[in-house]
Formats: C-alpha cells, sequence, structure tokens
C-alpha cells in the first residue's frame, strides 16, 4: 500500500523536449512522482527512457521543459548536482569500481577523514550501517567484482541512498538477476517506499511491473502516451500503449503473407539449445522459402537466440540440423559456411566498421567467406557497391564514402547489403527496420517478400508487431528468455500476437 | 583469515617470489643471508625504487609513464652543472625536483585535457627530457661539494659491519610516503577508482581531471627524485643514463602485483618488485660466473609468468562467487 | 561547424598523405637553403652519392621496422621488443657466420628466429589476451638477454663478403639497403593491397567484434601481424650488424621501436587501428631521418635530435586529437564573429 500522499508531489516533469542533431529524443513529456511512491516507467526501444533519465540526472540538459522537486524548478547539471538534490541513480550496468571493495564503493568521494588521512574504520562502519539500512548484510572488505550483480545492485543502492537522497531512480536493474534475487531487491524497494522516498523503476518485464509498482508511465517514439494506476490497468492496454496500438481499433490486418501451408524442407531445425545466462531452452523450425518471425518485447530474448544460431554465442545444450544433417555452429565463420547471414541490432557496436567506405563494408562478408586470396576485384567491388546502393536506395555522395558519414538509416541498409551480397540461404535480420523512415521500411519488407519468393529463409525479429504480421508466415513469440507460443497463417493478427506476449500462466 | 583473499594473491605470489629467491641465494652463495647485504639491497635499489613508487600511481590510474629515464637524466646533469657554476646543493635539488614535477604536470595536462594517449605523450616527453638533457651538457660531470661529501659518509650504522646508507634512508621515506598517500588519502581512492572505471569514476563525481594531472606530476617528482639520489650514488650526473630505466621501473612495478590495465595494485607490491631485481642482481654478482644479460632474461620471464598469472587471476576472481 | 570539423577530420585521419609530405618538403627546403651542398648527387666509382642519399640510407632500418609496426599498430596494437628482436637476428647470423656456416643458412636462421620471436608475441595477445604492450614488453626486456647470451656479452665482428654487402654495398649504383626496404616495402604492398588481408586487417582495428560477425578471420590476423613484425624486425637487425660488421647486442636497436612508432603515428595511421598508410610509415621514417640529418647540419648535437622529434609527436597527438580540434575551431569560431 502506498504511504499517504503529500499536497505537492516530489517530482513533477512538464513539457520536457531534448533533440540530438535533429533528431527528437523526447517531445514534451511529462511524469509525475509522488513521495512514497514506486512509479514504472516504459517503454521499447527509442521510447526516449534513459534520455529523460540523463535529463533527470544532470548528464544532458533538455532543450525545453521544467523539472520541479517539491515543487522548486531544479536544474541540474551534472551527475554530482543531480546527488546534492537528492536525486540518485542506480544504472543498469551498476556504475561502479568493480576493483574496489564494497565499503570504497559506497564511500568514494565522501570518505570520513582525520587531517587527510583515512579513517578505515570508520569508513567501513558506515558503509556497514549504509547496506544494514536496506536490510543488507555483506562483507564490506570484499571486491566488489566479486559480488554476484544482485548483491552489486544492492550495493549500488546503498552508495545513492548514503547521500540523503529523496528520488530514486533504478534503471533496469532487474536484468541480470534471478527471482529471489529480484524478490530481496523488491523487499528493499518497498522499505525505501515506506520511509517516504519516491522511487523510479525503469523496466521491460511486465510481471515485475504489476508486482510492484503503484503508477506506471507509458512512454513512445518520445513521447508521453499516459499515466496509469498498475491496479487499473489491464496487461493489454499497457501492450498496446506501448507498442503504438490504440486498445479500440485493432483492424483486421491484411495478412499479405499469408499462404496456403505447403509443406516445405526444413532449412534449420533447432532442439532444445540454451545458453546459461544468455537464453533458456528453445525450439525452432525454419523452412525454405519461409519467413520466421521472432515476436516479443525488448529482454524477451530473441537476440539471444539470433545469437546463438549464428555461432556468436554458441549453444551449450540440444542440437541442431542443417538441411537434414547434424550441424554445430561454433563460430560466425562457421555460419556463413552454411550460407547463413546476420544482420545485428546494434548496428554501432557490432555492425559498422565506421571508417571504412560503404563499399568496403557492403563486400567485407562476402570478401571474408571466399577468403584473403580471391580479392574481388576493384571492379566487382563498385559493381557490387553500386548495384545495393541502387536496390536499397542508400543515400550516399559515393561508394568511397566513409560509412559513419551516413544517416542511420542508409548504414542499416548498407549492412543488410553486406549479407545480402553473400547470397545466404538463411538470413537473420534483427531489428532491420530500426531508425528508418518510412519510405525505406516499405522498401525493406518488399525486398524480404522477394527473397522469400526467390527460397531464401529469413529469420525476421521486430518490435514493431504490424510489420512482423505484415511480413511473416510463421511467427514464434517469446517472453523472459522463453518461447511461450507459436502462429500460423491466418492467425497473425497484432492482437493474437499481443495476446500471447501478455499471457499471464 | 583476511589476508587470503583472492585479490591478495598476486601480491602473495610477489613476495613468495621474493622470499623464494632470497632463500635460495642465501643458501647458494656464502656470505648473501647478511644485514650488510640486506642494507645494500635498498640502498642500491633506491633509485629504481624510488622512481617506481611514482609510477605506481601512473599505472594504477591504467596510464604509462615513458619519460622517467629521461627525467633522471636530466636532473642528474641539471643539478651537476649547477652546482659546478656555484649554486648551493639546498637550492640546486629543490629546484630540479620542482622542474621534474612541472614537466609531470605539464604531460598530464595534456592527457587529461585533449584526451591524449599516454603512451605517446610521455613518448614525446621522454625525447623532450633526454634532448634537453644533453643541451644542458653533452657529457658527464663529476660532482664535488662537502655537502655530497657529508651525504655519502651518512648512515646509520646497524652493526659494527652494516650500516645503511643514506640512499636507503630516503628511500624508506619515500616508500612510507608513498604508501600513506596511496592507501590511506581520499587522492589514494580516487586513483584507484580512475584506474579501475574511469567511467564510473565521472558519474560518481569524483575529480578525475585533477588526479590525473597530480599523477602525472608525483612520477615527475619521484623521477627527479630518483635523479637526485643518483647524484648521491654516483657522485656525477651524466645525460646519457637511464636509457630503458623506464621499463625497468614499469617492470618492478607490474611484478609487484599491479594491473598494467590499473585499479589494482600496492606500494609493498612495487617495493616487493624493485627488491626481487636486486636480490637478482646481487646474485649475479656474487655468482660471478653468470654475467649481466641474466638478469634481463630473468626479469622477462618473471614478467610473463606474473602476467599470465594475472590474467588468470582477472578472469576468473573478479567473476561473482 | 560540423561540416569544417568534418574536413579537418579528413585531414587528420583516415591516411592522409599530405602532412607528412609537406613536413618532409618543408625540412628538405630549409636543408637546401641552410646547408650547402644538400641538394647534391654525385657520382663516383658508378655509385651515387649524397646527402639525400645518406638520408635514405641510414633510415633503411627504422623504414623496415615501421613497414611491420604500421601492420601491427592497424591491428590496433603495437610492438614494443623490435629493437630485441634485432639484436637477436643479428646475433645469430654472426655467429653462425663465425661458425663457417653458410649465409644463406645463418640469414635464413636469423629470419626465422625472428619470426619465432613474433610468433610468441601473437600468441600473448590474440590467445592469452594480454595486452599487446605488456606482452611484448616482455620480449623487449627478454630479448635483448638472448641476443647477448648468443654472443656470450662480446661484440661479434665478421667478415663474411655477403653479408657486409647487405649493408654496405651497392646496386644499380644505390645503397643495397635502399633495395631491400624497397623490395620488402613491395611485397607488404602487395599483400596487404592485392588480397584481402589489407581490407581485413583495417576493419579488424576499427571494430573487430563486427569485423568477427562478419567472417574475417581476426583471431588469425592478430597472431601473424606481430610474426611480420618480427620479420621486418629481423631484417633490420641483419642490416644493422652488416653496417657495423659486427652484432653489438647490447646497443643495436636501441630505442629504435619508439622511433618506428613514431614513424608510423606521424605518418598518419592512427594509434588505435583501423585504416593503416604504408607509404606514410615510409615518409614519417624519411621524416625523422631528414630531421636528425637537419638537426646535424645546423650544429646541433646528435644527442639533442630528440627534442624535435618531441615536438612533431605532441604536434601530431594534438592534431589527432578531437577535443583539440574542437577548441581550435572554437576559438576560430569566436575569432571569426567577434
Amino acid at each position: 500500500m502506498p504511504a499517504p500522499q503529500s499536497p505537492e508531489p516530489l517530482l513533477r516533469i512538464e513539457g520536457l523536449s531534448k533533440s540530438f542533431r535533429g533528431v527528437k529524443a523526447l517531445s514534451e513529456v511529462q511524469l509525475t512522482v509522488r513521495a512514497g511512491e514506486i512509479h514504472a516507467l516504459m517503454g521499447e526501444n527509442g521510447a526516449g527512457k534513459s534520455t529523460l533519465i540523463k535529463a533527470l540526472t544532470g548528464v544532458h540538459a533538455p532543450d525545453a521543459g521544467e523539472i520541479r522537486l517539491l515543487g522548486r524548478q531544479v536544474r541540474p547539471e551534472s551527475p554530482r548536482d543531480a546527488e546534492n538534490l537528492g536525486i540518485s541513480t542506480v544504472y543498469q550496468e551498476v556504475n561502479l569500481v568493480p576493483t574496489m571493495s564494497v565499503a570504497d564503493n559506497i564511500c568514494l568521494g565522501r570518505q570520513p577523514t582525520r587531517f587527510g588521512f583515512l579513517r578505515k574504520r570508520a569508513l567501513r562502519d558506515r558503509a556497514a550501517k549504509a547496506l544494514s539500512r536496506i536490510g543488507v548484510q555483506l562483507d564490506v572488505s570484499r571486491s566488489l567484482g566479486s559480488c554476484s550483480m544482485a548483491e552489486q545492485q544492492l550495493v549500488a543502492i546503498a552508495r545513492a541512498l548514503d547521500v540523503q537522497a529523496k528520488l530514486l531512480i533504478l534503471d533496469e536493474p532487474t536484468s541480470s538477476l534471478d527471482e529471489r534475487e529480484v524478490e530481496t531487491l523488491f523487499n528493499v524497494m518497498r522499505q525505501l517506499r515506506a520511509e517516504g522516498l519516491g522511487l523510479i523503476f525503469v523496466t521491460h518485464f511486465l510481471d515485475q511491473v504489476y508486482a510492484i509498482s503503484d503508477r506506471i508511465t507509458v512512454l513512445r517514439n518520445g513521447t508521453f502516451v499516459g499515466e496509469y494506476v498498475a491496479t487499473e490497468l489491464p496487461r493489454l492496454k499497457l501492450i498496446n500503449a506501448m507498442l503504438g496500438r490504440e486498445f479500440a481499433e485493432m483492424e483486421k490486418l491484411e495478412h499479405t503473407a499469408a499462404e496456403a501451408e505447403v509443406k516445405r524442407e526444413v532449412v534449420l531445425e533447432a532442439r532444445g539449445i540454451s545458453k546459461a545466462g544468455v537464453m533458456g531452452e528453445i525450439d525452432l523450425d525454419i523452412h525454405k522459402g519461409e519467413v520466421l518471425g521472432l515476436a516479443g518485447l525488448l529482454g524477451s530474448g530473441r537476440s539471444e537466440t539470433a545469437k546463438m544460431l549464428f555461432g556468436i554465442h554458441p549453444s551449450e545444450t540440444g542440437h541442431l540440423k542443417i538441411n537434414g544433417a547434424e550441424a554445430s555452429i561454433r563460430s560466425p565463420r562457421v555460419a556463413m559456411r552454411h550460407k547463413f547471414g546476420f544482420c545485428s541490432e546494434d548496428r554501432k557496436t557490432e555492425g559498422v566498421i565506421p571508417h571504412l567506405s560503404v563499399r568496403e563494408n557492403i563486400i567485407l562478408a562476402m570478401q571474408a567467406s571466399r577468403g584473403p586470396l580471391r580479392q574481388l576485384s576493384a571492379k566487382e567491388q563498385q559493381t557490387i557497391a553500386e548495384h545495393y546502393i541502387r536496390a536499397l536506395n542508400i543515400k550516399t555522395a559515393s561508394t568511397e564514402t566513409p560509412i559513419m558519414n551516413l544517416s542511420g538509416g542508409n548504414q542499416q541498409k548498407a549492412l543488410l547489403a553486406r549479407w545480402l551480397a553473400t547470397q545466404p540461404k538463411l538470413i537473420i535480420l534483427d531489428e532491420p527496420t530500426r531508425g528508418i523512415d518510412v519510405g525505406a521500411k516499405a522498401e525493406i519488407e518488399k525486398l524480404i517478400h522477394s527473397l522469400r519468393a526467390d527460397g531464401m529463409s529469413v529469420l525476421f525479429i521486430s518490435s514493431d508487431v504490424e510489420e512482423i504480421v505484415r511480413t511473416c508466415q510463421r511467427v514464434a513469440v517469446l517472453r523472459d528468455r522463453k518461447k511461450v507460443g507459436e502462429l500460423r497463417g491466418s492467425e497473425i493478427q497484432p492482437e493474437n500476437i499481443v495476446h500471447v506476449i501478455a499471457h499471464h500462466d | 583469515m583476511r589476508i587470503f583473499r583472492s585479490q591478495h594473491l598476486p601480491l602473495i605470489g610477489t613476495v613468495g617470489v621474493l622470499l623464494t629467491l632470497y632463500i635460495t641465494a642465501s643458501v647458494m652463495y656464502p656470505g648473501f643471508f647478511s644485514l650488510r647485504v640486506l642494507a645494500n639491497l635498498f640502498g642500491d635499489n633506491a633509485i629504481l625504487g624510488i622512481a617506481a613508487v611514482g609510477m605506481t600511481f601512473v599505472i594504477l590510474s591504467g596510464g604509462i609513464d615513458l619519460s622517467v629515464g629521461s627525467v633522471l637524466a636530466f636532473t642528474t646533469i641539471l643539478i651537476a652543472s649547477l652546482l659546478e657554476k656555484g649554486v648551493s646543493p639546498l637550492l640546486a635539488i629543490p629546484t630540479a625536483l620542482a622542474i621534474g614535477s612541472l614537466f609531470g604536470a605539464f604531460m598530464g595536462f595534456l592527457i587529461q585535457r585533449y584526451e591524449l594517449p599516454p603512451f605517446l605523450i610521455t613518448l614525446g616527453g621522454m625525447f623532450l627530457a633526454r634532448g634537453m638533457a644533453f643541451v644542458v651538457r653533452e657529457a658527464s660531470l663529476g660532482i664535488t661539494s662537502p655537502f655530497y661529501a657529508s651525504i655519502q659518509d651518512l648512515g646509520i650504522p646497524l652493526t659494527d659491519k652494516a650500516r645503511l646508507p643514506a640512499t636507503a634512508i630516503i628511500y624508506l621515506i619515500v616508500f612510507a610516503a608513498g604508501v600513506l598517500l596511496t592507501h590511506h588519502t581520499r587522492f589514494g581512492r580516487n586513483v584507484f577508482a580512475v584506474g579501475g572505471n574511469e567511467a564510473s569514476a565521472r558519474l560518481m563525481g569524483l575529480p578525475v581531471a585533477r588526479t590525473k594531472v597530480l599523477i602525472y606530476t608525483l612520477s615527475g617528482f619521484c623521477a627527479a627524485l630518483a635523479g637526485v639520489v643518483s647524484t648521491f650514488y654516483m657522485g656525477s650526473g651524466n645525460p646519457a643514463i637511464g636509457m630503458g630505466f623506464e621499463l625497468d621501473v614499469i617492470a618492478a612495478v607490474v611484478i609487484g602485483g599491479t594491473l598494467l590495465s590499473g585499479g589494482v595494485g600496492s606500494q609493498l607490491g612495487t617495493l616487493t618488485g624493485a627488491l626481487i631485481f636486486g636480490v637478482i642482481q646481487t646474485a649475479l654478482v656474487f655468482d660471478g660466473r653468470l654475467n649481466s644479460w641474466w638478469l634481463r632474461i630473468a626479469v622477462g620471464l618473471l614478467l610473463l609468468v606474473f602476467i599470465l598469472f594475472q590474467r588468470t587471476l582477472s578472469r576468473t576472481s573478479l567473476k561473482p562467487t | 561547424m560540423t561540416d569544417s570539423l568534418g574536413k579537418v577530420r579528413s585531414w587528420f585521419s583516415g591516411g592522409s598523405l599530405f602532412w607528412p609530405a609537406v613536413g618532409l618538403g618543408l625540412l628538405f627546403i630549409f636543408n637546401a637553403i641552410f646547408a650547402s651542398g644538400f641538394l647534391n648527387i654525385e657520382v663516383r666509382d658508378g655509385h651515387l652519392y649524397g646527402a639525400m642519399i645518406d638520408i635514405v640510407h641510414q633510415g633503411a632500418k627504422v623504414m623496415l621496422l615501421a613497414i611491420g609496426m604500421t601492420l601491427v599498430i592497424g591491428s590496433g596494437g603495437v610492438d614494443l621488443s623490435v629493437g630485441s628482436i634485432m639484436a637477436i637476428a643479428g646475433a645469430v647470423a654472426a655467429a653462425m657466420v663465425q661458425a663457417n656456416i653458410g649465409l644463406p643458412a645463418a640469414l635464413l636462421a636469423a629470419l626465422g628466429i625472428a619470426c619465432v620471436a613474433g610468433l610468441c608475441n601473437g600468441l600473448l595477445v590474440s590467445v592469452a589476451g594480454i595486452q599487446p604492450i605488456i606482452a611484448t614488453l616482455i620480449l623487449m626486456v627478454a630479448g635483448r638477454g638472448v641476443a647477448m647470451l648468443i654472443t656470450n656479452g662480446q661484440i661479434l665482428t665478421f667478415e663474411n663478403p655477403g653479408f657486409v654487402f647487405l649493408g654496405n654495398g651497392h646496386f644499380l649504383g644505390l645503397p643495397f639497403t635502399l633495395t631491400v626496404v624497397l623490395v620488402t616495402l613491395a611485397l607488404t604492398l602487395l599483400l596487404t593491397r592485392k588480397t584481402a588481408i589489407g581490407l581485413f586487417l583495417e576493419s579488424l582495428g576499427d571494430n573487430e567484434r563486427a569485423a568477427r560477425y562478419s567472417g574475417v578471420p581476426t583471431r588469425l590476423i592478430k597472431t601473424l601481424v606481430y610474426v611480420f613484425s618480427g620479420l621486418c624486425a629481423g631484417i633490420a637487425g641483419l642490416i644493422a650488424a652488416s653496417n657495423i660488421k659486427a652484432a653489438d647486442s647490447s646497443r643495436v636497436g636501441e630505442m629504435l621501436e619508439l622511433d618506428a612508432i613514431f614513424a608510423v603515428v606521424v605518418g598518419g595511421t592512427a594509434l588505435t587501428g583501423g585504416r593503416f598508410t604504408l607509404l606514410g610509415s615510409i615518409l614519417g621514417a624519411l621524416l625523422i631521418q631528414t630531421l636528425t640529418t637537419t638537426m646535424y647540419n645546423l650544429g646541433v648535437p646528435p644527442s639533442v635530435a630528440p627534442v624535435p622529434k618531441a615536438i612533431v609527436i605532441l604536434a601530431v597527438c594534438l592534431m589527432q586529437s578531437s577535443k583539440f580540434r574542437e577548441h581550435l575551431l572554437a576559438l576560430a569560431g569566436r575569432k571569426a564573429t567577434a
């Protein structure tokens, strides 16, 4: 039960906007958090959650709007500033120093001293006290790195509280925790709520949101969608708010990809593949000339599944059959030998080779599969690059432009071209239309249709439910690192997909 | 027991190696196990040890300082030249220390302000200081000064045959100061934080910029102080000495258990690393058969062993238990 | 604002040969004016002699080291052990020649051992995952000791005419060392540009993960660049020994690794890896050598030559730093609007 409300909310954000190089990350966003409340902040990737948090904690200066703490307007200019105002944050990556002790981490920057020298016993006592305040018992002299992620998170919270925090922001705190650890964390959160703190809980785990939050704010594409009381919000409505469908109007989309079920040969058969800490056991079949969709919310394990199939995180259990023969994919090179391709969702760290030209980026995988000696001639490279620049409508000054000069959407298209150039039998596309304009999205969808018609198999991962409906013949639905359902043919409709995701066993 | 945590393993390993080498040498060479040899271990390695105290700060923060040998040489020839011109040692020595510190501060400023790679900037610093040393004077220069004579005679008598020379005393004082600064001040903790995870340190609001500049200033100071001690030890200044010295210093620090990636280490470890150098060197002298280049090979092998050991440790101990 | 930043950025990164060429040109002009006879080339006994020829001859060792170092730095690493590998190669060849083993066998053995040394470095970096600075530091420290071991602490002299020719002879009127450098450069250019290895190396240095996910054999390439660097150091070591007709294990190659790194960075290859330019590194090596010669012509003692080197390094680092460029542009912008 939330504590009694005070008249003025603890935090009120209104009209907050922020753009980066012309791209609007936040547009007139609002957020209200009361003291003694746990408030969940939700939204898919790119919704603006992290930008909002960074504005609150002084990392970014907002372009417009105001932040009021207990009625007083504030403009934090640095993380330390925010801390002094009483806003403390615990980040997903637990921004502490793993090589130092727990006590050191809790007291860094504010250690008790005498004549300039540390008072070590006082330091340890202070750390122990901070931990016991949230009911945690830990040996404060051990190194932080030797503690589990859950314990590290609690240490981060202890540190955040050590500075008289009024508002505590928890950014994806449960991503690496198991059920028991989540419950411990929740108990701490409930205790803090009872003490009158306001907590912002950023997460994508639906069950957890309903287990602990009092109210929920949803963002989508940088805008404020709505603020709801948790007990009065049905799951379906929440998901629709996040994914962008008005609850009232779930039209039956024309299933343009619907076809009669034809018995097709199985290209890839996976049974029981999994990897500890990455993805639970999953079975998948992919047929020739078929687009299999992987639907699910952020964190459900779609990209992890893709990486298992492509050999980036080789599976530890189960087995794989490719075209009927047993196979083991232990690395990307092996996957490529089986004529697989993989277009990652994180193009910045896993796709783009920034200083190399568009041409070089496009032909790289193809060249890698040919080996170093069979070099593609300059003319061949030029032809291939120009072909895909035209086919995918990649806007670039020339084939020699460094790819980092291209816009995000065009970079994505170039990466797509990289894999198409290898003429794979199975191509895995992880969020291929993220950050691309509407016109380009349509082009890519058409492209996928034609690839399928030519006999290529596609594993298609997307958060855009409508896109999944338009392109896939079968859809596997994932939730919390497990497969929870499969739809085929005419079953593939947005409301069905959303239902399966939301289904509460 | 608290000492035997996994995070202390590297230090335990280093001390173990030191003890093993010392005991082996004591058994093999008569006369090795004596107070005189022990006192000289500190005295002969004071130069390496003092420079290593400063280098420990730099490496703890995740940086590196390649200019140490050149600053050492510059300091020696500067002092010798000043003394020759009649400047009092009580003025010459502080001047040299100040110049060394400022030099370090300048490099630290460039590294911090413009995010320049420490490797290249201190490489430039190395070239600059070396060149400037030769500008001061082309050749070595002896020092005749009553002050120096009295320092060289100075020493704490330990027994009727052994005494702790002035160089050793200075080393021990610098070591003590280093321990205090590294392990018992906020500054020291900030150094560990910057080396452990600089991004986190920034987010936690620690004074990263100031810490980085101070670190290189300290290293410059210690290199200059090592140069001062060198003048006591050799009785002369020489612009050509110390070529490759910085690598010996880095090796001593790394063998001592300080990770080159930063964030983990101790002054005690560095002291142990410097002493290991000393023990091997003294043992080679005692042996008479093996030649000085075995020192290089031994140090190289030790480095290899320690680094592989550190690597396996960091792959396991920092993971959650 | 972003446009000018982009233009400035493209001048200083991505292997533009503009600045090293300008630097070299300026030095040449300076010398031509102030050092009489600098541009003179005379022919004696069918061989060309002159200050410029000297620069190329003296700079051959650093040029060879820089060729190998370019590939290592392109992969995102660094090789500090090349000076020590030079010593080992010279020691092996000299010892074998002195023991009356034929020159071809001696040279092969020396280069083979240099490659093995490089392989050790490569394995430490790619398999054990050790930072390149540390991994190559080990060989740098121990390697010299090994070289001393082979020569037994002596300076090993030899008179084998074939060996002496390597570092002192002439071919087509020019010093043979120039031939060695040109052949090595040509073969390396062929290897990196006429096969896909150059592309793989650049992609691996620029974004290793993306390269690996695209099927580039990153581990293999990371190992092989160190073998190659060892080979180049071996060749340089043979020339060094030949120059003085002896193997001087304690002094040969001292500090040369730093000159090589300097040459590569000044030549336009970023220390962080990615795009590399072999021609730039050659220009960089020539720049260092010319700098040394210029100092000498100015009457500056050679021991002081490191000072201008330091200034050049600082200038190059500042130019490659995006923070510094922003600072400059901000200053310029303020002046423009004032």
